[in-house]
């Protein structure tokens, strides 16, 4: 299968080419200049030629959750939002935490032939924070990381003992910075708006206890530990200081993060129920500068798919969690415009900077990298609606809102896997 | 943002879901009215037709006595029919949702539903899902508010006191639990008190409570000195021993009102609480019981109060 995409705006933050031109696609990888036909030529005039975008973290609820979401339903989402990679966490019922349930994933997800499935492993047996899984084996059948998800990981001695094994191998770890005592029965950032609303809060400095404990851990025992989802300006000052101290840490946050605050509950909005809790606006502000200077590396979606039933509850009992596959691109454009960034900075963040932390080859468009494209039209805008998602979580604070950014063409290895 | 679900598009009480949010008209207009109200209950006839061929709903989520008896003799006097629902012993306990819950008792033809819940915004969700021409009363969610609350404990300072524009307040305790103390906070900010004050340990000072507009005193003389209102929250016992009080004599010691730290107020001080009371615990019975305490009065006043509210929402 060769495929040529014609005349479009090609950009590959990667290399830094930001040039009108034309992008070549053959047996399932970047090509250099056709030798012979193409079996397909795609008109991209007026449209991005973009690397495929990475996601690390989508909830595609199987096993477990069919109810939620299925693996079918999600991948539609993901593609239809330009998402060809993405790493999903262990939370499933049950967790993943042995080779046979990691080695089903990804045939389900690979029969389906759309987005690349990245497992990410549990870090302990049912993610309960006890005993450590048989990482080494899990690494084989698939994982490419180990994580706790949201669920916490109280004992200090558990946690010290995985980073040391998962250092031996050189696996990866994913961590949450929330301090399970400090967040214990919190739904809201812990300031004037949980105050007035009468809402659990957790504090900042729920995040930053648990920062500092796992930088400290890091530090003795050189374990490679990626942080997902920061939500405070201290937290971020603190990933700053690390990075600049030379730690092999890494850092991503969440696309509610850097739009919303905990203003935006409103009236008990339980869209706005998320994990880490919307912090103030000086937070959120922090998130969005540290993701364009470079302390936060990459924006993920946190896609979580939960049905009305688990929204339409009180707010502290709702379900929390956001849909975001379909919203990465158009949440990251808007950050980007507000930040003043080139689109291909804009676009690193959801491309070549996640690849990096994964360690995969796609993320990026130079010859010889594996044929992941997204083709969008920027400034295409539509409005969200319940309607317009794949996904079947319509959970998202941004239902009603305009947003520019629309995918036009889906590639995974070389094939068009979505377009509209 | 959305418009504040409690007002229709005119700027009316669609709903009571919070003291927060409603224009100082519309408080003086509730207690106005609640003054007409309180002579009614005087009276040998204590009825009036005000809400002849409406149904309210009494729906609670969590126990309490004082609040629902005084919402059903508010609507008896309206002439209302009143459906005391217990769901903390009935469908809740079988796993029907709240919202399947509203749509059931809808479906029986309600007007009004008073609810009470342990979930900060319960009432709010209900009032997004009931219809048009129905009306919700938050009757307490979980720290939130307690509008009615707050409304009575104006209406009993404004029967003392006349002028807010002069008044110091305090409120004494539990301030992090309590949905009476926010509801009357923001009740007591809105009708122009210049002072109004917290007083407890930090332990029980919710994050940012200054952003309310209060001042804080961790030091009860302090903040009791020339008070014109002492108002003494309920301190749950199973707040006790955990790691927000060391214990009942030692917070009472500290922040429980007693007629010497009485004396530091003004002399013509009133002394208030919404109940349940704990003796011994937040309050001495010889203030409870003294010549400073309009606690009986304060649950007299209730009815009028509900009355008003519900009158305006859904008078005939």
């Amino acid at each position: 299968m060769k495929l040529h995409i014609r005349g479009g705006r090609v950009v590959d933050p990667a290399s830094g080419r930001d040039a009108v031109g034309d992008l070549y696609l053959a047996d399932g990888r970047i090509a250099e200049a056709p030798a012979g036909r193409a079996d397909r030529v795609i008109e991209a005039k007026g449209l991005v030629v973009a690397p495929g975008f990475i996601d690390l973290s989508a909830r595609l609820r199987e096993p477990g959750y069919e109810y939620k979401a299925t693996l079918e339903s999600e991948m539609d989402a993901a593609v239809a939002g330009g998402v060809t990679s993405l790493a999903c966490p262990p939370d499933t019922d049950p967790p993943l935490d042995e080779p046979g349930l990691v080695d089903m994933l990804r045939r389900r997800a690979k029969a389906l032939t759309r987005a690349r499935l990245y497992p990410v492993g549990a870090l302990t047996v049912k993610l309960k924070g006890e005993a450590l899984t048989e990482m080494a084996e899990l690494a084989e059948s698939g994982c490419v990381a180990f994580s706790q998800a949201n669920a916490p990981l109280g004992d200090t001695q558990v946690l010290w003992r995985a980073l040391q094994y998962a250092a031996t191998f050189r696996l990866p770890v994913w961590l949450r910075a929330e301090d399970l005592w400090l967040a214990k029965g919190g739904v809201a950032h812990d300031g004037e708006i949980a105050t007035r609303l009468g809402l659990p809060g957790i504090p900042a400095f729920a995040e930053t206890i648990a920062l500092g404990t796992i930088l400290e851990l890091v530090r003795a025992t050189g374990a490679r530990v990626h942080v997902c989802r920061l939500s405070s300006a201290a937290g971020v000052e603190l990933m700053r200081r690390a990075k600049q101290a030379g730690l092999p840490v890494t850092c991503d946050v969440g696309i509610h993060h850097v739009h919303l605050c905990d203003l935006d509950i409103g009236y008990f909005d339980s869209h706005c129920r998320l994990e880490p809790p919307l912090r103030s606006a000086r937070d959120r502000d922090a998130l969005a500068r540290a993701l364009v200077d470079g302390t936060a590396d990459c924006l993920c979606s946190d896609h979580t798919p939960v049905d009305e039933d688990g929204k339409n509850l009180p707010f502290a009992e709702a379900e929390p969690g956001a849909t975001g596959l379909e919203l990465l691109l158009p949440l990251a454009l808007k950050w980007g415009e507000a930040s003043g960034l080139a689109l291909a900075a804009t676009l690193a963040r959801i491309t070549s900077e996640p690849a990096r932390i994964l360690g995969v080859a796609s993320g990026r468009l130079a010859v010889g990298a594996p044929a992941d494209v997204t083709v969008f039209d920027p400034g295409a805008a539509q409005r969200l609606t319940a309607a317009s998602l794949k996904s079947q979580g319509k959970n998202t604070p941004f239902l009603g809102y305009e947003l520019a950014g629309r995918v036009r063409y889906t590639i995974v290895a070389g094939n068009v896997v979505y377009e509209a | 943002m959305q418009r504040n679900p409690q007002l229709n598009a005119n700027g009316e009480l669609q709903h009571l879901l919070s003291i927060e949010g409603l224009p100082r008209e519309v408080l003086t207009r509730i207690l106005d009215t609640a003054e007409s109200f309180a002579g009614v209950t005087e009276r040998e006839v204590k009825t009036v037709p005000l809400l002849r061929g409406k149904s309210v709903f009494n729906l609670f989520f969590e126990p309490s006595t004082r609040t629902r008896t005084t919402f059903e003799i508010a609507a008896k006097r309206l002439s209302a029919d009143v459906i005391n629902l217990n769901i903390a012993l009935s469908s809740q306990t079988k796993g029907e949702s709240l919202l399947d819950t509203v749509a059931n008792l809808s479906a029986m033809h309600a007007d009004i539903f008073v609810v009470r819940h342990g979930s900060s915004g319960a009432p709010y969700l209900i009032a997004r899902h009931v219809k048009p021409h129905e009306h919700v009363i938050n009757a307490g969610d979980g720290r939130h508010a307690h509008p009615t609350q707050g409304l009575l404990d104006l209406f009993t300072i404004r029967h003392y006191r006349k002028d807010f524009s002069r008044l110091t307040a305090a409120i004494v305790g539990d301030v992090l639990h309590s949905r009476v103390a926010r509801s009357l906070i923001h009740g007591l900010t809105t009708l122009g008190a210049p002072e109004v004050r917290v007083i407890g340990p930090q332990t029980l000072m919710p994050a940012g409570v200054e952003s309310l507009g209060v001042r804080v005193f961790h030091d009860m003389r302090a903040g009791l000195k020339d008070c014109d209102v002492v108002v003494m929250l309920r301190l749950q016992n199973e707040r006790m021993g955990g790691p927000l009080l060391p214990s009942a004599q030692e917070f009472f010691k500290h922040y429980g009102l007693t007629a010497e730290k009485l004396a530091l107020a003004r002399p013509d001080a009133i002394v208030m609480h919404p109940g349940p009371m704990n003796r011994g615990v937040e309050i001495d019975s010889t203030v409870a019981d003294g010549p400073h305490s309009v606690i009986l009065p304060q649950v007299t006043f209730g009815i009028a109060v509900r009355m008003a509210v519900m009158s305006m929402i859904a008078g005939n």
